[in-house]
């Protein structure tokens, strides 16, 4: 292992090489390393929400309603008596789910439809991209609300909404560099050794674009956890009684001359986790791109 | 000039009739037929069919389709399903009360935002500019109703300064209670936005030969930073800035919800809940109409800042 790094002759495996790119963005901007601690733990807790929550999330109990916290209920009781903290804990499953969920459908997707137009070029080029501005021009909020209200607030067609929305960005940024890659020498070289487009496009223009998609992602994962709780807020979140950020902080909104806390926990639960999200990709936005490079 | 302003007008029409087409086929992608749906299960077949045919929905899909552009573009969008009003009506009414929640947050965003980013860009690598990247980025990480929320529970609950529910009365007291909250609370999240783009924006102009050239031959400082940088990195803050009215819009739904403040967001709401199709088809046109304009708007904004983009 040591004689390999030591070697400047050696060319490290594309994972290796991957990850130590990885590494020196997220050393550029410490910040980076801060969002995704937080980001981190946010996962460990939904994964582990049965074991940490100290009561069932669902569990009524209508003489303990809308309780200040306490030593029981640490962050208090909602207006049918549920605890707070255990319906932040399952909360975030949902959050993680929809948000990771339809981020991964509209990066593939997205990326996949830049990179097919910026190849392809031409008419079809044209036309993909003019419709991709199109869906850009509507305020995407709306867009989600409306789709979600006429498929029906279920999990996957939230999924669905918010993949939707999240296509496009996706395309324009797989695109550009696309175009840019395609005149390269060695995209040449390998149609001069008889590559297929599908082989190049993989192998070779794939790799050169996927940092920049990631670092989008994480930027649109903490948009689409956004988006879920916005909906969740105006009632087309998944149906209760599940936990969802949104839907709580609905709930302790309707009840918001009660108590504060209601409102207030989730809301703040929901503003670290997106934030974190944005400081981490953020962070790695500006150590990969060449445009700022050494202004940190 | 005018062949610019021509230019981006036809360009404006394609992307409102590309839109419009979107609209159409976002209505009719439905599961269901939408006459069954607004009558329920127990109607008849002939009230079904009755409907059906009001609605248009019985033509075959391109007439239909001819039948809502034309509508859209002469401004008869149906027929509210549940107050039985003109669409368009109803949207002109509470139009206004959008617009201003929208345009006040606007101005806030900027006022804030702009002088915000160029200082954080003068500043650059010090600890003033971190606390402004800091800032900015927590700003943009707020979920619009989250914001609205914090601030009712500080400044109408905590603290009564403003009213919970704020009515308006004819009064410019009145007007300020029911205005301020809303548009802070949108204007914070929009000055985080405004505040990074000019910053990034300043920090690639200042790095230009003319800039240090302008410092060289002795002009001021000052004169510098305002006249010859901002000027410069004008072009893609009005970008931003137009692109982020789209979000606005957005993001204006659920603060309205919030403070129970009549707007589009309020009517949008209650349409969806309603299922009131011709409403829903409505509004969509015109919050089309809106993101078109703004489009058209900042394309010409670019014109009027730089004179170079009316020559390509």
């Amino acid at each position: 292992m040591n004689a390999s790094s030591a070697d400047p002759r050696a060319t490290p495996t594309p994972l290796a090489y991957f990850a130590a790119a990885t590494l020196k963005a997220f050393n550029t901007n410490k910040t980076s390393w801060i969002g995704l601690a937080i980001f981190l733990i946010v996962i460990a807790l939904a994964v582990f929400a049965p074991l940490l929550s100290p009561f069932d999330p669902t569990d009524q109990n209508i003489l303990d309603k809308l309780r200040p916290p306490s030593a029981e209920h640490w962050l208090g009781t909602d207006s049918f008596g549920r605890d707070t903290l255990s319906r932040v804990l399952y909360g975030a499953r949902i959050s993680l789910v929809i948000g990771t969920v339809s981020t991964l459908a509209a990066m593939l997707i997205g990326s996949g439809i830049g990179m097919l137009a910026g190849w392809h070029g031409g008419r079809l080029d044209v036309v993909t991209m003019q419709a991709m501005d199109v869906l850009l021009a509507f305020p995407s909020l709306i867009l989600g609300l409306i789709l979600v209200a006429m498929l029906g607030p279920s999990m996957l067609n939230i999924i669905i909404a918010i993949a939707l929305t999240s296509i496009p960005p996706f395309a324009r940024i797989a695109r550009a560099p696309t175009i840019a890659i395609k005149e390269r020498e060695f995209v040449m070289a390998g149609r001069a050794l008889g590559y297929s487009d599908a082989r190049i496009v993989a192998g070779h223009i794939l790799p050169n674009i996927l940092p920049e998609i990631l670092v989008m992602a994480s930027l649109w994962l903490a948009n689409a956890i956004r988006t879920e709780a916005s909906l969740a807020f105006v009632g087309l979140g998944v149906k209760p009684p599940i936990a969802t950020w949104g839907g709580m902080i609905r709930e302790g909104f309707e009840n918001i001359l009660d108590s504060y806390t209601l409102a207030l926990v989730p809301s703040i639960v929901i503003l670290v986790v997106i934030f974190a999200l944005n400081l981490l990709g953020d962070g790695l936005r500006d150590a990969i791109d060449p445009k700022l490079k050494g202004e940190g | 000039m005018t062949a610019f302003v021509v230019r981006r007008l036809a360009f404006a029409c394609v992307t409102l009739v590309a839109v419009l087409s979107l609209v159409f086929v976002l209505v009719r992608i439905v599961p269901g037929d939408p006459a069954q749906l607004i009558l329920g299960d127990q109607a008849s077949r002939e009230a079904i069919d009755a409907l059906r045919h009001r609605l248009g929905l019985d033509l075959p899909i391109g007439e239909q389709y001819a039948v809502f552009l034309a509508g859209a573009l002469r401004g008869d969008w149906g027929v509210s399903m549940v107050t039985g009003q003109p669409v368009i009506g109803e949207v002109l009414r509470v139009l206004p009360w959008t617009i201003e929640l929208t345009v006040l947050s606007l101005i806030l965003g900027i006022v804030i935002g702009v002088p915000g980013g160029v200082y954080a860009a003068i500043h650059r690598n010090r600890v003033t500019d971190y606390a402004v990247r800091i800032a900015s980025l927590l700003g943009l990480s707020f979920p619009p109703f989250v914001a609205a929320i914090i601030l009712l529970l500080v400044f109408a609950i905590a603290l009564p300064w403003f009213p919970v529910i704020s009515a308006r009365s004819g009064s410019l007291a009145a007007w300020y209670q029911s205005i301020t909250l809303p548009a802070v609370s949108l204007g914070l999240i929009s000055a985080a936005y405004v505040t990074r783009v000019t910053r990034s924006a300043m920090l690639e102009v200042l790095s230009e030969d003319y800039v240090r050239t302008a410092r060289a031959k002795g002009v001021p400082w000052n004169a510098v930073i305002w006249r010859h940088a901002l000027r410069n990195a004008l072009i893609p803050i009005i970008t931003v800035v137009g692109l982020y009215l789209g979000i606005l819009i957005g993001n204006s739904v659920l603060t309205e919800i919030v403070f129970s403040r009549p707007g589009l967001g309020k009517l949008l709401i209650g349409a969806l809940n309603q299922r009131d199709y011709p409403m829903l088809q409505g509004m969509m046109v015109i919050y089309t109409l809106i993101v078109v304009l703004v489009n058209l708007l900042t394309d010409l904004a670019y014109g009027f800042v730089d004179p170079r983009v009316k020559l390509k």
